[in-house]
């Protein structure tokens, strides 16, 4: 393991000192491991609140900020965040008007998530738990779909609804509505190496990848021997596609980049997607490409298409400045 | 039911001492089967828990079987995360409030506690018997330490450790229905899971405990 860290048990930590050093338009809570807006936003407007597990930075501390959340809380590296540690930040951020919680689909998320829900009084918490990846296929079997991709999505649309003043009410709904409207889709080439355990997370043969691997390096649909961009770019859109109707509707895309993999392959990905997308009749209207939802330092990329319509639109071209999105101001 | 058979607040400290020094001896074990079909982080999740939880209880010095297990609980939430965390913590909170303000429990009321603890688990992580979790290796434990009370708590407990182990080994067959495992499907068979692992070896404590 090469990796630029002191103590493996103090990565997480670190990090964080060093995101606040960074950015200080962001407050860190050190003890809780909270990252915060320096500047709340203004009484009476519904606060967002996200968090997971570390190592998929910079979901979701890097999305704290105007337009987007109000407080992210990072757990130890694929490891979810503990109940006291989302209390605080709940507690923190309410400015009496309610917290909306995006949590992504994974068992732990969601029962910690539900028991922070059941310890904090007196404050309106609405959860919506997010599932858009579609290589899992038997949800009766398994823990449901993952929250990948279009969670950096949903915090966008709905950060900015948050913004406007929209209520929490309103806010759940429209926050599940982009869930239910997004579909992802990954694939490894490598696996990313947790610092504590020091070896790769799954054994990959060099020749092979991992088609519909999920952010943890959850293994996927199948493993099958390693294809050129072109073909990949088929066996993410498919089943994407087949998966939720697009006809007609605007597309926000993003092709997103596991962690090891540079951009030039990246955009390259997203040519061969937009292709195979064109093909099938869906037009692009927005898209996004870049490393937002990492898995440490896989190797890979994740492609993330959500069905939009005109108020997500705006939404999504709604100014937003954090240290991950920063647009429009 | 004579004082002989009674378990100690000592014994019941000794065992917590035990399942800690085993969590931190079995941290590569533990993460190294989780990393087969999970997100190889269970063991090290765990050592953190168990050394938060002794820690606490030098600290805080509890003096009574619901405050000690009530301690260990609330630290196990606030420490482990994951699905591990509120999972063995809601176990010991359950196991608190069913063994009460007490210093000493009868063998009836340690099975009681330890019905309520995995009640608690079910309540939580809503798992079957055959979803290949830690519910697979506790729910049997429990029930034979139930079952064999009649020869005394050493050896309940020590049926108690064997039918944990069966459990845990028995997971190896399973298809994973719940947590990340599931995502594997057939892939996950022949791997013992990882919380039926570290469930096997509480009980394995237990009945080192007790013995």
């Amino acid at each position: 393991m090469k990796k630029l860290i002191n103590d493996p048990d103090d990565v997480v930590a670190e990090s964080l000192v060093g995101l606040a050093a960074a950015h200080p338009e962001l407050r860190v809570d050190h003890a809780n491991r909270v990252v915060y807006r320096a500047t709340p936003k203004p009484h009476g407007t519904v606060a967002l609140l996200s968090g997971g597990g570390s190592g998929h930075e910079p979901l979701h501390g890097g999305y704290v900020g105007f337009g987007m959340l109000d407080a992210a809380v990072a757990g130890e590296i694929f490891t979810s965040p503990t109940p006291d540690q989302i209390v605080a930040a709940t507690t923190e951020i309410d400015t009496g008007a309610g917290v909306l919680q995006l949590v992504k689909n994974y068992t732990g998320d969601v029962m910690n998530f539900d028991m922070a829900t059941e310890l904090v009084g007196g404050i309106a918490v609405e959860t919506v738990v997010i599932s858009d990846d579609v290589a899992v296929e038997d949800s009766t079997f398994t823990a449901g779909r993952r929250g990948t991709g279009v969670t950096v999505l949903v915090e966008k649309i709905v950060g900015a609804a948050a913004e406007q003043g929209r209520d929490l009410a309103e806010l759940a709904v429209l926050a599940r509505r982009v869930s239910g409207a997004g579909r992802s889709m990954g694939v490894a080439l490598t696996s990313g190496t947790i610092p504590a355990s020091g070896k790769p997370n799954f054994e990959l043969p060099a020749s092979d990848m991992e088609v519909g691997v999920g952010i943890h390096g959850e293994p996927g649909r199948r493993r099958m021997p390693l294809a050129g961009a072109r073909e990949i770019a088929t066996l993410l859109v498919e089943p994407i596609l087949a998966d939720q109707d697009f006809g007609g509707a605007p597309a926000i895309v993003m092709l997103n980049g596991m962690g090891a993999t540079p951009l030039i392959e990246l955009y390259l990905m997203f040519g061969e997607v937009s292709r195979v997308l064109e093909r099938a009749g869906i037009s692009v209207a927005r898209s996004l490409v870049g490393n937002y939802v990492t898995s440490l330092d896989m190797a890979g990329c994740s492609l993330t298409v959500l069905r939009a319509d005109n108020d997500m639109l705006g939404l999504w071209d709604a100014p937003v400045s954090t240290p991950a999105l920063r647009w429009g101001l | 039911m004579t004082n002989a058979a009674a378990v100690s607040y000592e014994q019941l400290l000794n065992w917590l001492r035990l399942i800690d020094e085993s969590l931190i001896e079995q941290r590569t074990y533990l993460t190294e089967l989780d990393s087969e079909i999970g997100d190889g982080d269970h063991g090290t999740n765990l050592a953190r828990g168990a050394a938060a939880a002794s820690s606490k209880v030098d600290i805080d010095q509890p003096q009574f079987v619901d405050e000690l297990f009530r301690l260990v609980g609330m630290t196990l939430i606030s420490s482990v995360g994951g699905a591990s965390g509120p999972l063995y913590g809601t176990f010991f909170l359950r196991f608190s409030l069913s063994a009460g303000h007490v210093t000493e429990l009868t063998g009836e009321k340690l099975a009681s506690a330890l019905e309520a603890g995995v009640a608690g688990v079910v309540d939580r992580g809503k798992a079957e018997l055959g979803d290949k979790t830690m519910f697979d290796a506790m729910e049997p434990a429990v029930r034979a330490f139930r079952d064999n009370l009649g020869q005394g708590v050493a050896l309940a407990a020590r049926r108690a450790f064997d039918a944990a182990a069966q459990g845990r080994d028995a997971t190896a067959e399973l298809v994973a229905r719940k947590g990340r495992a599931s995502y594997l499907g057939d892939r996950s068979v022949g791997h013992i899971d990882p919380g039926a692992a570290s469930t096997c070896l509480m009980f394995e404590a237990l009945a080192e405990a007790l013995a």
